[in-house]
């Protein structure tokens, strides 16, 4: 197995389809600036996705560019975890999803920024830049409606239980993350995951939120199953390259 | 006979096509300039992964280069070194500010929980009694703030290190 092709694909799906996923409040976010910075957001996402899944293309050498791999792959060829193809509920629960996502892309990209891979660590640093203002976005928020009104704190509350059993999937780790950890490539979850659970435990203590005790936890995206939802996306994510084949803007 | 010199020069007239009043050298995308027999090689880097001007940007390049007698024009995008906002030019800071667009303030790290948003005086009457209104704004690259003196709604050019 070509391990880098795969671990990049799988970097690359989690920013495409989380991208796809916030650029459905295009129109109708619940303030307008909250509205513009969902789709700004959105915009940095699949601008990386394009990055890592045109890299992605380069190191599979069968001639696929970012949008073949994005616009012309069945189900289960898609490796993002099942966190980022979750629906996106309300604004809370949008926010939490995201801050989930932000916490563990930030640690990651600060490593990733010096792989011996020079172009995976060119992506990263790029993207760490971003990452900085995605995180200050979504933990701000999440403190705000955790510690705001009851209603609030009760509607966060309930997308925290929903949604924790999809967080122990972004530290998934397998025979691709093993052989590239030890090549030096790539760093270890377990660091990543540390920090991950720090952040997590600060910004949710300071948001009055229950952590839920129950560990049960979900996953299945890394080896391309996916819950019902990724299905939906693709159909409207695909629908113009499948109608139109080879169609340009 | 055409000198790397002078294509600095022309590219100095292809304007951004977000903020048309700087130049794409102004905004420090240009990051190489390299002429070999009649083939010139131009090297851009984007301000943001997702910025949807890169290919604009490239278009126009080639486009103002043919203009100029130079027919072998090939532009590569690079993202390495990240852009950051210390590469726009004293002039294109400038330039910025007389457009109605505050310019880059030097920041601290944004990672931090609550800071303290910067205070980015406002461009049209100079006052640091302003307030940031969202983190985003109309582009990738700008916050939106308002006055409290005067009222002025304005971008801010957000710092990215």
């Amino acid at each position: 197995m070509n391990s880098l092709f795969e671990y990049v694909l799988r970097l690359g799906d989690d920013s495409l389809i989380l991208g796809h996923r916030l650029s459905e409040w295009c129109g109708h976010g619940p303030i307008l600036e909250e509205d513009i910075a969902m789709t700004n957001i959105s915009l940095d996402l699949v601008g990386q996705a394009t990055s890592l899944l045109g890299y992605a293309g380069e190191l599979e050498g069968k001639g696929r560019d970012a949008d073949a791999l994005a616009f012309l792959r069945f189900d289960r060829d898609y490796k993002n975890v099942l966190l980022v193809e979750q629906p996106n509920g309300d604004f809370g629960m949008t926010m939490l999803r995201q801050f989930f996502f932000d916490a563990y892309r930030k640690p990651l990209f600060e490593k990733l920024q010096h792989s011996t891979d020079k172009h995976l660590a060119a992506i990263a640093e790029k993207s760490l830049k971003e990452t900085k203002y995605h995180l200050k976005h979504s933990s701000e928020w999440v403190i705000r409606l955790g510690d705001g009104t009851e209603e609030s704190n009760a509607r966060i509350q309930d997308s925290l239980n929903t949604l924790w059993r999809y967080t122990n999937e972004l530290f998934f780790t397998d025979e691709v993350d093993a052989e590239l950890v030890e090549k030096g490539i790539v760093p270890s979850l377990q660091e990543i995951q540390n920090e991950w659970n720090a952040t997590v435990t600060a910004v949710l203590t300071e948001a009055t939120l229950t952590i839920p005790t129950n560990n049960w936890k979900q996953e299945g995206g890394r080896k391309g199953l996916h819950s019902e939802h990724l299905g939906y996306i693709l159909a409207e994510l695909q629908y113009m390259q499948r109608a139109y084949p080879n169609m340009q803007w | 006979m055409v000198t790397e010199n002078d294509i600095w020069g022309y590219l100095e007239e292809v304007a951004d096509p977000e903020i048309p009043v700087l130049t794409v050298v102004d905004l420090g995308v240009i990051r190489a300039v390299r002429l070999e027999n009649d083939q010139c090689f131009i090297t851009i880097t984007p301000t943001y992964s997702g910025c949807p001007a890169m290919k604009m940007i490239e278009e126009q390049i080639i486009e103002k280069l043919n203009e100029k007698g130079i027919p072998n024009v090939s532009v590569d995008l690079v993202l390495a070194p990240a852009w950051t906002t210390d590469w726009i030019s004293e002039s294109g800071k400038a330039k910025l500010l007389e457009y109605g667009i505050a310019p880059p303030e030097n920041e601290v790290d944004k990672s931090v929980l609550f800071s303290e948003p910067t205070v980015v005086p406002c461009p049209k009457c100079g006052s640091r009694n302003t307030r940031m209104v969202s983190l985003f704004g109309s582009t990738a690259c700008k916050a939106h703030y308002q006055c409290n003196e005067c009222l002025e709604p304005y971008d801010y050019f957000k710092c990215l290190k």
